[in-house]
């Protein structure tokens, strides 16, 4: 539970800022909502007015309509939102994500959104901020959880592609974000193969393009011919296409899910596919440590994932004062989202 | 180590038997003999010993990581395996300036630095044990702490494995089976004399070894050609056995490639009047000298669940092994002449043996009788008998057929009395309610599919009587692979004859059938779970079906 007096409360609408009269990324329709990125579990349709990093601004518009009320912002800068300063700064998840300082009354909060602090050639590096109250998520809160470096795991994709020259190879992540990530990672290994997309992954294209990121040439699957062999082709697909008539287009073909889930072999096994990269747009437990420590908060919020366990690790070995918060922090696309 | 691991990854991640197959060439290929021996025991499931338990080996981990129990204990929740969990754990921790162990080849692994962790005890255990796991790979780490706990199941079938043997080796895949039984030593000579090449004529070579089973097939349709050229036999409810006798020793062995001895010392004894170089493929059966027909099932597993029967058990519950068929004969190998020859051959055998009633074993070799059966019309009023006979049903055996290797269609027939029953392979357990609350009551079953790969098909809750219900319950704590939530995944190993009503067409079931009153009849420990049936063999009931 956050005190009463506090500088954000939890209210059925999310998290709000009484002295900014703004939610952080609501889950209801509310006046002013300040959005730290555009994952559909964290900005939502029908508010009034939003506030959110220049560089997402094209991804938001697209997914909650081009003519929404957008104050667009840069990384660092400060704002006066109310009584309070507001700055953002960059959470290194996806494309313009951002986590969201607030400074009122002499008292200054950090909300972490969803953030990684590992090297990710499609958006900006995570940024360690100080405050004296942190909320941090947990998604992937337990010490099994260690990521190695994309480029290490894009060789494992390449390998897996490139090994298989007589099959169609299917890449199943996250349309807006990991899709990305990966095709990034891919360009810096030098791979300049054109590789194709799911329909829901290149309406993602654009904004990343525009943003300057170093991408492969790309085509969207559905401009090919019917007849067009696919074999040997790298094709990057939201998991919601896993198993759907969209496969039918394909002859024998294998299929992996990048995400960090696939860390564990029981949950590669439940979800049916043949192999399972370990990618995660996520913090890792040593990231979160790491976060919390950097933070220099006095008191630590944990939602999302295995808040509680964070939460108590951080309580009794790391003498933090932690708390895990409830409430509807993970929607039902976090675990298909960002992971 | 390193390239085991490998090729364990490669075949959890290979779809379909070919690529399995492949990969399993290319270890062999590149993988000097020693080392490949071992992994062949392991690809085998010979190496399962526990050297050290799961939960030492998480005391040893937590013992040297900054970590709280509990910590440890919900990683565990959400991995389901502990050693998989330390695995996840361990790989970023450094714990001394020790040499990586991961370059070592799986047979040092196996006969030296596995075996001495486990020796040790206390500290020095634990110093050996973060010796081993130093450097290597959350891969590397899941696999050694599998071949410690003994609990490493490739999932790759008996059938794959000798197919990828024969294509490395150029050799018969009837003949790598054949060599196979018995077991396998693991050593580079051992190996080296499995993949050698043939003179045609291994007959005898390892006194003890036994012949692959030729199994039947249940019976589906009218068979082919005038009913008299099949022989009819009563299926015996016992367990399938070989019965040697070479170099002037005796073996028995089971179908499921255990040696049964010391449980059945009487037929050791009987094995003991036949002419050395005679092998003899019958049933092992309860039989008293002066009944009509055998035991029933329950009496041999009185037998079957002592190691070693005292004399009163052996003088209640006596052993019979009722011969079917000559395998080999003045130490030749009879498979390949037709069933005719064999059968003649066997009846002169057994009618030649010596009648002193009061030698022992004597009287406990039986010839299979043969049935008659002159036309087809005869055929089911006979299967009707069987239960009068104590038989379960009936076989039918081509007269010209050969004795082949494993199931084979067309030679041999099953023709049970019930026909609805399929022998399946526990997967999952949950506990039960009420009395059983603490139990494991709840099981789920499996049948192979055509990529060797076991399917669930039924749920069954009864079958069992409180002993078995224990044991087996002790059993799935021990063998727990995974959990979801009060669902336990055990190691596929188990293997139940399952009863039931009738069997549909389902598309609400990942098999694509459903069976109805579904209900275990026994628990088969004689068989191994590679036998158990196939998603193909209900598909074929199915058809049988009215
Ligand atoms: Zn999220
Ligand atoms: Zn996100």
């Amino acid at each position: 539970m956050l005190p009463h007096d506090g500088l954000l409360q939890l209210t059925p609408e999310g998290l709000y800022c009484p002295a900014a009269a703004a939610w952080i990324d609501p889950w209801r329709p509310v006046p002013r909502a300040l959005i730290t990125h555009a994952h559909a579990d964290h900005a939502r349709a029908g508010c009034g007015e939003y506030w959110a990093t220049a560089v997402s601004e094209g991804i938001l518009r697209q997914r909650l309509g081009a003519t929404i009320n957008l104050v667009p912002v840069d990384y660092g800068a400060l704002h006066r939102i109310g009584e309070a300063r507001v700055s953002f700064h960059s959470a290194g998840h996806v494309l313009g994500s951002a986590q969201i300082r607030l400074e009122a009354a002499g008292e200054s909060w950090l909300v972490s959104g969803d953030y990684k602090r590992d090297a990710d050639p499609s958006c900006a590096p995570f940024e360690p901020v100080t405050a004296d109250v942190f909320i941090t998520e947990a998604t992937f809160g337990l010490p099994i959880y260690r990521w190695s470096p994309g480029a290490v795991v894009a060789r494992q994709i390449q390998q897996w592609w490139q090994g298989a020259p007589e099959r169609a190879s299917i890449l199943f992540c996250y349309a807006f974000g990991k899709a990305q990530r990966v095709l990034a990672e891919l360009a810096a290994l030098g791979i300049d193969d054109e590789i194709l997309l799911h329909g829901a992954v290149e309406t993602l294209m654009q904004p990343y393009r525009e943003a300057g990121v170093p991408l492969p040439p790309t085509q969207p699957l559905s401009a090919l011919e019917r007849r067009d062999d696919l074999a040997g082709r790298l094709v990057i697909a939201p998991p919601s296409a896993h198993r759907s008539v969209w496969m039918k287009r394909f002859k024998e073909p294998q299929t992996a899910f990048v995400s960090g889930w696939m860390a564990v072999r029981g949950a590669r096994r439940r979800r049916g596919y043949e192999r399972g990269f370990v990618l995660s747009d996520h913090a890792d437990w040593n990231g979160l440590l790491a976060s919390v420590k950097d933070s220099g908060a006095r008191q630590v919020y944990v939602t999302h994932g295995s808040s509680d366990v964070l939460a108590r690790y951080l309580r009794e070995v790391e003498g933090i004062n932690a708390e895990p918060l409830a409430g509807p922090f993970s929607a039902d696309e976090d675990a298909a989202h960002g992971a | 180590m390193q390239r085991f691991a490998e090729l364990i990854e490669r075949l959890e991640h290979s779809r379909g038997n070919n690529s399995r197959v492949q990969a399993l060439v290319d270890y062999f290929e590149q993988t000097p003999g020693a080392t490949a021996a071992w992994a062949l025991q392991v690809l085998l499931g010979g190496a399962r010993r526990r050297l050290i338990t799961g939960r030492r080996l998480r005391q040893i981990c937590l013992e040297a990581m900054p970590l709280p129990e509990w910590l440890f204990d919900d990683c565990y929740a959400q991995v389901g395996d502990s050693a998989e969990t330390i695995a996840l754990l361990w790989h970023q921790h450094v714990d001394a300036d020790w040499g990586p162990n991961a370059d070592q080849p799986l047979q040092v692994w196996m006969e030296e630095l596995l075996p001495a962790a486990a020796a040790l005890s206390d500290d020095a255990q634990a110093e050996a044990v973060r010796r081993l796991w130093h450097g290597l790979s959350p891969q590397q780490l899941l696999v050694a702490n599998k071949l410690l706990t003994g609990g490493l199941r490739v999932g790759v079938a008996q059938g794959l494995v000798v197919k990828a043997l024969s294509r490395f080796s150029g050799l018969d895949e009837a003949l790598l089976q054949h060599r196979l039984m018995g077991g396998f030593a693991p050593s580079a000579a051992a190996l080296a004399a499995l993949l050698a090449p043939s003179d045609g004529d291994d007959t005898g070579e390892v006194p003890s070894r036994p012949y692959p089973f030729f199994l039947a097939s249940p019976l589906q349709e009218l068979l082919p050609g005038d009913a008299g050229d099949w022989q009819a036999e009563w299926k015996w409810d016992g367990i399938r056995g070989q019965l040697i006798r070479r170099s002037g020793q005796g073996f028995l062995w089971s179908r499921g490639e255990e040696l049964l001895h010391e449980a059945f010392p009487e037929l050791i004894s009987a094995a003991a009047a036949l002419p050395d170089g005679t092998v003899i493929d019958g049933e092992v059966i309860v039989w008293t000298a002066d009944a009509d027909r055998p035991a029933p099932f329950n009496v041999l597993q009185r037998r079957l669940g002592r190691k070693k029967p005292g004399s009163k058990l052996l003088a209640e519950c006596p052993a019979a092994f009722v011969a079917y068929d000559l395998l080999e004969l003045g130490g030749e190998d009879w498979r390949p002449r037709p069933l005719h020859q064999r059968r003649t051959a066997l009846e002169s055998l057994i009618q030649q043996l010596p009648e002193t009633a009061d030698a022992p074993g004597a009287g406990r070799l039986r010839l299979s009788e043969r049935l008659t059966l002159d036309t087809w019309e005869q055929l089911e009023p006979l299967r009707q008998q069987a239960r009068n006979a104590g038989a379960e049903g009936l076989m039918l055996k081509a007269l010209d057929s050969p004795y082949l290797n494993g199931r084979k269609r067309g030679h041999w027939w099953k023709h049970k009395l019930d026909p609805h029953t399929l022998d399946a392979v526990l997967l999952y357990a949950q506990a039960g309610s009420g009395r059983r609350a603490n139990l494991f009551t709840d099981y789920t079953f499996g049948l192979w599919n055509g990529n060797g790969v076991l399917v669930s098909f039924a749920k069954a809750y009864s079958g069992l009587d409180d002993g078995e219900i224990t044991a087996l319950d002790r059993w799935i704590r021990a063998h727990t692979t995974e959990r979801f939530g009060p669902v336990r995944a055990v190691e596929p190993l188990q293997v139940f004859e399952l009863a039931f009503e009738g069997i549909q067409r389902s598309t609400r079931h990942k098999s694509g059938i459903a069976v109805r009153f579904p209900r275990i009849s026994r628990w088969r420990r004689d068989k191994p779970a590679g036998e158990a049936d196939t998603l193909a063999t209900a598909l074929a009931l199915l058809e049988q079906a009215p």
